[in-house]
């Protein structure tokens, strides 16, 4: 297949398979506040996007209607063909593990070592101890963490935790990686190996979405941005062929990422 | 691995969880498990002392007895041919006939008061049968009917019916009996609440984990797995725990209620928990430690979700 027509099945693939989709969606909290008003938006597959806004725009807002932490108010959220309104409170966990969620605190088990952290949405979801095994070192790897894996996390860097939460949120090989300021207690350059980190998993196909209000790391990586104001949307961003998307026919899909340790 | 051997590696991995878990708080998890044995133990010891005293008293409905008093001087030979008499009529099932000597070799064994009598002259004591109906006989209109025809004999004194004090016991031991179903109860929901509280406390402590959990995708039925296990040790564990206390408790007094028995020419032996019993104190225990960790985490652990 020439170069040419790859990017092209690339985008018309982008372009067709949208893994978030918003439309006209509004979030108000028991306690009257709307969060979010009319919010309309979509990620394709492979696409990496910042969300930004200052505090209080409703960018975790629109995290947690991703990942079925929140239900709309109005509206349609459809993640990985999912409606998550219509979605039956039985089928949420299920629903989650296609997820891969990054915090800014982390949320590791402190008394647990890096491999029990990084395997525990493998445990959830009853995948085979071997595999476990196999998997958690694929993942550290890919994080830099090799190596790593009995340790605490109190052992840690904070950076290196930070990358124990990315290695945890991509165990499952979800197809969508969404990140609530991930390098809000970085400095630049661990910030930077943080996004590197994020890159790499977009250009095997994740759609990322990662939400800071890091200007300079934002414009350093010069990815598409959608612009939260007050729970309004001020701007969906353009993506722009072949600069955020670098994803061919012949890249590797997010369910080859355990495949990822046989490339060292 | 199979899908099979996963799901019993998963139950393998929460139960040692668990057991870990109640190792690495000695105290705490032997001063619960003490409430739980105190709370079984109790009514076990109930429904023991209520099991013994029917042994030792015999079959109850077989405790309506006639005691035949036959005046003085009334000669042997009539006492039996009397005996025999009533051995042939319906409804009796046993006769037995003890002579005044006998009856007063038997007194001076008793009673203690040997010397006493040896300075007697004559034999105070009567000739006498001891009567037993069938039981199916043992109906109040029968035994009525059967005083009435012992007492028509011209030889005998006194028909004593010796069903009263049964009767008074019977309803003692009835009373006992609710006492005991009430205590199973009251003391079933105690150990109900301990496990509860005590599982609501370790959802508690582990809250940030339950919700990380939930956060990458773990379904209730997961997070209440290894809290199942704990409520089902501490029961178990409780349970046992009963069982050392009743085998320590029959060690303790066996001995002196045989020699208490003894004195009264019984051969009894207080019963301790058979294995039968201590497999169902077990399985009471498991399923009261389970069915309370169920309820907590069933009320608690909705209430956690995650937060981002």
């Amino acid at each position: 297949m020439r170069a040419s027509t790859a990017v092209a099945a690339a985008l018309a693939f982008r372009d067709t398979v949208n893994m978030i989709s918003f439309d006209n969606v509004s979030k108000r909290y028991p306690n009257r506040r709307e969060a979010l008003a009319n919010v309309s938006f979509s990620i394709g597959a492979g696409e990496m996007v910042f969300l930004t806004g200052r505090s209080g725009a409703g960018k975790s807002t629109v995290l947690k209607l991703i990942a079925l932490l929140e239900r709309p108010t109005r509206g349609t959220v459809i993640v990985n063909g999912v409606n998550t309104g219509a979605l039956p409170s039985r089928k949420i966990p299920a629903f989650r593990r296609q997820i891969g969620v990054v915090f800014q605190d982390h949320k590791l088990l402190m008394d647990r070592p890096v491999h029990d952290n990084v395997a525990l949405p493998l445990i959830v979801a009853d995948t085979p101890l071997r595999e476990i095994d196999k998997r958690v070192r694929a993942a550290l790897d890919q994080v830099g963490l090799r190596g790593k894996e009995r340790s605490l996390p109190s052992e840690l860097s904070v950076g290196e935790q930070q990358r124990v939460g990315i290695a945890r949120a991509v165990i499952t090989k979800p197809p969508i990686l969404i990140a609530d300021e991930p390098t809000g207690n970085l400095d630049p350059e661990l910030a930077m190996e943080i996004m590197r980190v994020f890159k790499r998993f977009q250009e095997v196909g994740v759609a990322v979405l990662v939400a800071s209000h890091d200007t300079h790391l934002i414009d350093q990586f010069g990815q598409r941005e959608i612009v939260l104001d007050d729970g309004t949307l001020l701007s969906a961003g353009i993506a722009v062929a072949g600069e955020q998307f670098s994803m061919s026919a012949n890249a590797p899909r997010p369910s080859d990422l355990p495949n990822i340790e046989a490339r060292r | 691995m199979s899908g099979v051997s996963t799901w019993g590696a998963r139950h393998a991995q929460a139960m040692l969880g668990a057991v870990g878990r109640l190792a690495r708080m000695p105290l705490a998890t032997f001063l619960t498990i003490t409430v739980i044995g105190v709370a079984l133990a109790i009514p076990v010891a109930l429904a023991l002392v209520v099991h013994n005293a029917r042994v030792a008293t015999g079959d109850f409905r077989n405790a309506i007895d006639f005691t035949v008093h036959f005046k003085l001087g009334t000669p042997i030979a009539r006492v039996e041919q009397l005996a025999k008499q009533l051995r042939e009529r319906d409804g009796i099932d046993t006769v037995i006939v003890t002579p005044a000597e006998q009856a007063l070799q038997e007194f001076r064994r008793v009673s203690g008061f040997g010397e006493a009598l040896a300075a007697l002259e004559d034999n105070p004591l009567p000739h006498h049968l001891l009567v037993r109906p069938k039981p199916e006989n043992a109906v109040p209109t029968e035994v009525e009917s059967l005083r009435r025809y012992l007492a028509a004999w011209p030889e005998v004194d006194i028909v004593q019916l010796d069903s009263d004090w049964v009767r008074r016991f019977n309803a003692i031991l009835d009373v006992l009996r609710r006492g005991l179903w009430g205590g199973v109860f009251v003391l079933g929901l105690g150990v109900l609440a301990v496990v509860g509280n005590t599982i609501r406390l370790e959802i508690q402590h582990r809250r940030a984990e339950i919700e990380v959990t939930k956060l990458v995708g773990g379904s209730n039925a997961f997070v209440r797995r290894p809290f199942l296990y704990t409520g089902t040790l501490y029961g178990l564990a409780g349970a046992l725990l009963a069982a050392l206390l009743i085998w320590a408790g029959v060690s303790y007094l066996d001995r002196s209620v045989a020699a208490l028995a003894a004195q009264y020419g019984s051969k009894f032996q207080l019963a301790g928990l058979s294995w039968r019993d201590f497999g169902t104190l077990a399985g009471v225990g498991a399923i009261l430690g389970w069915v309370g960790a169920l309820i907590s985490t069933g009320r608690h652990l909705r209430r956690i979700e995650p937060r981002a």
